[in-house]
């Protein structure tokens, strides 16, 4: 039971938190043929830009609307249409994400009801779908944006498919803490149960990492728009992270297919709850690979428990990666000596820890030192200075992870994932046999292994 | 207050580029206007920020809603050769409530809670576009704060919708002239002090030249801004001489450091062999102009001979192994013909340079370089144009931005970073050499034949 601590603080010092807009640029490049647009000034497309570069280490399409101090005064609308203009005859996307930043909200831009005159006197647009996003950077975080995009999408493109028969499908809402290599897992598992999947958005086709074999000015790949409309086919959706649970019901208002929203998918139990609920839908028991699978994670376990038990890790991280990290180090027998989140969620008080806090890195780096030291830190890049003035290993987790390579092909997702998470986290320990109290005169007798 | 201002630095008598155009011309003002859509770049309080974060010992406070800091801090790679204050990311990251009832109190309580905690000698408090929108008035609140806390707190007035990167740099120099530089005398003033600004020591690139001024006798009192102390940058009006780099973003500080304290400035670049010789005697005969000893010039002479002969001496072994090799030299173009110079010595063609922000002189050199073929020098190439250079094998590699990277990488084709996020020093002499190092193993990495190979099932 942990209790949520909201200092207010006036300061902010080593932020954890990045903003919505970029959460929610991030959800539409998993849709395929996109190129989202901020509407603000051209700094908050490209901040957001150079991080998602430099954490997938591939070209991000995101465009701005480019405010300036005339626009600013007098009103976006006309930036608005000449940007969407502009991308339709330069890049002709399948979709473009229109998303407001704090910029144009604290002005109070009607984004929406402007979006729909535009469309009305530009018969270019007829053939695009632009989806309209409210997502103020004084609001929530990189979850929060992301939520509001997939609900944005849902809302806009999904449709009830009247009398059409059920497909062996499923829907699956994967939440921002899901890497391309953990959607990419999913799609297996769901695959080994012989049903189809659409998944919204799927990163897994387009920051995956891969060589395309000409130039394209949009998405690399993604989840198409009919893709979308045809969610209303299937028999389920599964949405995974709190944070989708809007999304899922709206896409249950929408086309009247049920949801299951999963805390998480990363531990034994909790995987094994996703395998009951994809035997149930497919009507097939689980297949021999995810059976063997489970065996596998079962003895990761039993080899792992020596080298997490007793241990402390400290935690900053978006609230549904705070929740899967810190109960998969909870199941393995360590303890939460300091988590850190961006946003007050309620069930983050059912985490074996004994505060959340709502914060920074700063916070993190007290509680650590509050706690006399722990033994791995478990956060984005941006935590790697407080891991090295605390001597403390640190495992790149979340957004953005940009001094390491291949960040968007970490799995923590299904029996496998689990497995080679645990093998990751436990490595680490080993190397590092005991933390000891920090003090100034206390050194290691070994480089950090993760640490830098 | 604020338009005036950049009014002014849009005009800037002292910029080359400016002083090239008409009449006419000039009175537009340099502002491009941005494209909704087709956009790239930074907003001005990027710029400002870029241009004073490199000063290491104090704290740079971003008074505005997440993403202006959440979204960007610790990702320049300015370095530092002593504090590490300058890598924490501040900001008071306003919320809802803060936009309605106004943030002026959350900033001043902001500002004592980083003065407390850290004790540095100064605080840069920057605005944003949302601060601006609802009225914060920064000068006010940094002004009380000085005040009262009795440590200098600069505001840094360039909200980000006031225009672009170049123009938040100029705005981060007229907070420098206007509040920080001149409010410390120094008690070691002496006759071969110099100021270099506009170097952000990106990758240390400061120690690749720090010495050989050293070796002259001549002290760097501040580079403006890199690896700087605030101390130093606030004594920096009792420099003999101004050195300004490229890219002309603090040419107006120049230009009034020179009205107000009398410091001739000149405009100069580190890139490149020659380039560097020209810079170390321009500084030297200023020097000499202003009272320091003659002999300056000799010895200036002597080093630079030295030092050319040393690096064409470590460039020789590249040489054979990249004769002939064709690059396209993809940057803001500016001084580009001395590194066009640089790669033609080592045998490489350079098939192409852009030179979208060079002065027309710069133009005119460059052009000289590639044997006056006006079509090897482009203003801007379309992204799926440059793509279908490498495809077609026009190119070897690219020397470029961030940017324009992955046009060249998708296209499998090698690519350096010269641009601010690059990972070596180019500077100086020493720099010409790293820079032909890395096109070696760019360019002769064993990994080229391997993935430009058509998989075993692929037709040729």
């Amino acid at each position: 039971m942990a209790l949520i601590v909201d200092h207010k603080k006036p300061l902010s010092t080593c932020p954890l938190k990045v903003s919505a807009p970029l959460g929610a640029a991030l959800a539409f490049m998993g849709m395929k043929g996109c190129l989202p647009m901020f509407h603000g000034s051209q700094g908050c497309t490209a901040f957001a830009l150079v991080m998602m570069v430099r954490h997938f280490r591939e070209a991000i399409p995101l465009q701005t609307t480019a405010m300036n101090e005339i626009s600013t005064i007098l009103g976006g609308m006309d930036q608005v249409e000449e940007g969407l203009l502009n991308i339709a005859s330069r890049a002709k996307p399948e979709i473009i994400g229109l998303i407001s930043t704090a910029l144009t909200e604290t002005r109070g831009e009607d984004m929406s009801g402007e979006l729909k005159q535009i469309r009305a006197r530009n018969k270019e647009l007829n053939d695009i779908a632009v989806v309209d996003v409210s997502a103020p950077d004084f609001a929530g975080s990189l979850e929060t944006g992301w939520g509001k995009a997939v609900a944005a999408i849902i809302r806009a493109l999904a449709v009830p498919t009247g009398g059409l028969a059920k497909l062996h499908q499923v829907n699956l809402l994967p939440g921002c803490h899901m890497t391309p290599g953990d959607i990419e897992a999913l799609k297996d598992i769901i695959a080994d149960f012989g049903l189809d999947v659409i998944v919204l958005p799927d990163l897994s086709d387009s920051l995956d990492g891969h060589v395309a074999d000409s130039y394209v000015p949009t998405t690399l790949g993604g989840t198409p728009v009919a893709k979308v409309r045809e969610m209303g086919r299937s028999k389920l959706t599964i949405a995974i992270g709190e944070h989708m649970r809007v999304s899922a019901r709206t896409l249950q208002e929408k086309t009247g297919v049920p949801f299951v929203l999963f805390d998480r998918v990363t531990g034994l139990e909790a995987v094994d709850r996703l395998m009951v609920c994809l035997s149930t839908v497919a009507e097939i028991p689980v297949p021999a690979r995810q059976r063997r699978a489970r065996s596998q994670l079962v003895d990761a376990m039993l080899d792992g428990h020596f080298y997490f038990g007793g241990r402390s890790f400290a935690i900053a991280a978006e609230p549904a990666l705070l929740w899967s990290m810190g109960k998969l180090v909870a199941d393995m027998g360590a303890t939460i000596a300091a988590a850190v989140t961006t946003q007050a969620v309620p069930h983050l008080a059912e985490l074996p820890a004994e505060r959340v806090i709502i914060g920074d890195f700063e916070d993190l780096e007290d509680q650590i030192l509050e706690a006399g030291g722990c033994d791995l830190i478990i956060a984005n890049s941006n935590g790697r200075q407080a891991a090295s003035r605390l001597s403390t290993p640190l495992y790149r987790a979340g957004f953005p992870v940009f001094d390491r390579l291949g960040p968007a092909h970490e799995v923590n997702a299904g029996y496998r994932g689990t497995r080679d998470l645990i093998t990751r986290l436990g490595n680490i320990l080993m190397e590092c046999p005991n933390h000891g109290p920090i003090s100034a005169e206390h050194t290691h007798g070994h480089t950090p292994a993760a640490a830098g | 207050m604020l338009k005036r201002k950049i009014q002014e630095l849009m005009t800037e008598p002292g910029c080359a580029v400016n002083t090239a155009k008409s009449a006419g011309e000039r009175k537009k003002g340099c502002g491009k206007k941005l494209v909704p859509g087709a956009a790239a770049g930074g907003c001005a309080f990027d710029g400002a920020k870029i241009a004073l974060q490199p000063i290491t010992d104090v704290v740079h406070l971003v008074h505005g809603p997440i993403a202006c800091e959440g979204n960007s801090w610790d990702s320049r790679n300015a370095w530092s050769t002593g504090p590490t204050l300058y890598r924490l990311g501040f900001t008071t990251d306003m919320d809802n409530l803060d936009i309605i009832h106004g943030g002026e109190k959350k900033l001043y309580k902001a500002i004592r809670k980083a003065i407390a905690r850290h004790s540095p000698p100064a605080v840069f408090v920057y605005q944003t576009c949302v601060g601006a929108l609802i009225g914060d008035d920064v000068e006010a609140v940094c002004k009380a704060a000085t005040e009262r806390m009795g440590v200098p707190v600069i505001p840094v007035n360039a909200p980000g919708f006031v225009g672009s990167k170049n123009l938040g740099n100029r705005l981060a120099g007229e907070a420098l002239f206007e509040h920080v530089i001149g409010t410390v005398e120094p008690d070691d003033v002496g006759p071969t002090d110099i100021n270099i600004l506009g170097e952000y020591n990106v990758c240390g690139e400061l120690d690749q030249f720090r010495p050989l001024l050293a070796r002259l006798g001549i002290r760097l009192r501040a580079s403006i801004t890199g690896d700087a102390r605030f101390a130093d940058v606030a004594a920096c009006h009792t420099a003999r001489v101004n050195m300004v780099l490229c890219s002309q973003a603090l040419v107006t500080l120049a230009r009034k450091m020179k009205e107000k304290y009398g410091i001739p400035y000149f405009e100069g670049s580190f890139y490149g062999i020659s380039d560097t010789s020209d810079a170390l005697r321009a500084i030297a005969g200023l020097l000499v102009e202003r009272g320091a000893d003659p002999t300056l010039i000799d010895r200036t002479e002597a080093l630079i001979a030295e030092q050319e002969a040393l690096a064409w001496a470590r460039i020789e072994p590249y040489k054979a192994r990249l004769k002939g090799k064709r690059v396209l030299l993809y940057t803001g173009g500016v001084k580009s013909w001395s590194v066009i110079q640089a790669l033609q010595e080592v045998g490489m063609e350079v098939v192409g340079s852009s030179v979208r922000k060079a002065t027309a002189s710069d133009r005119e050199k460059a052009l000289a370089r590639l044997g006056g073929d006006e079509e090897k020098l482009a203003d801007a190439i379309p992204p799926r144009e440059m793509y279908k250079m490498f495809a077609e094998g026009r190119a070897d590699m690219m020397l470029s931005g961030g940017r324009s990277q992955f046009i060249a990488l998708k296209a499998r084709t090698p690519w350096i970073d010269i641009n601010q996020e690059r990972h070596h020093g180019y500077a100086a002499y020493d720099g010409m050499v790293a820079l032909v190092r890395q096109i070696d193993l760019s360019i002769n990495n064993p990994i080229w034949n391997q993935v430009r190979a058509p998989a075993p099932w692929d037709p040729q």
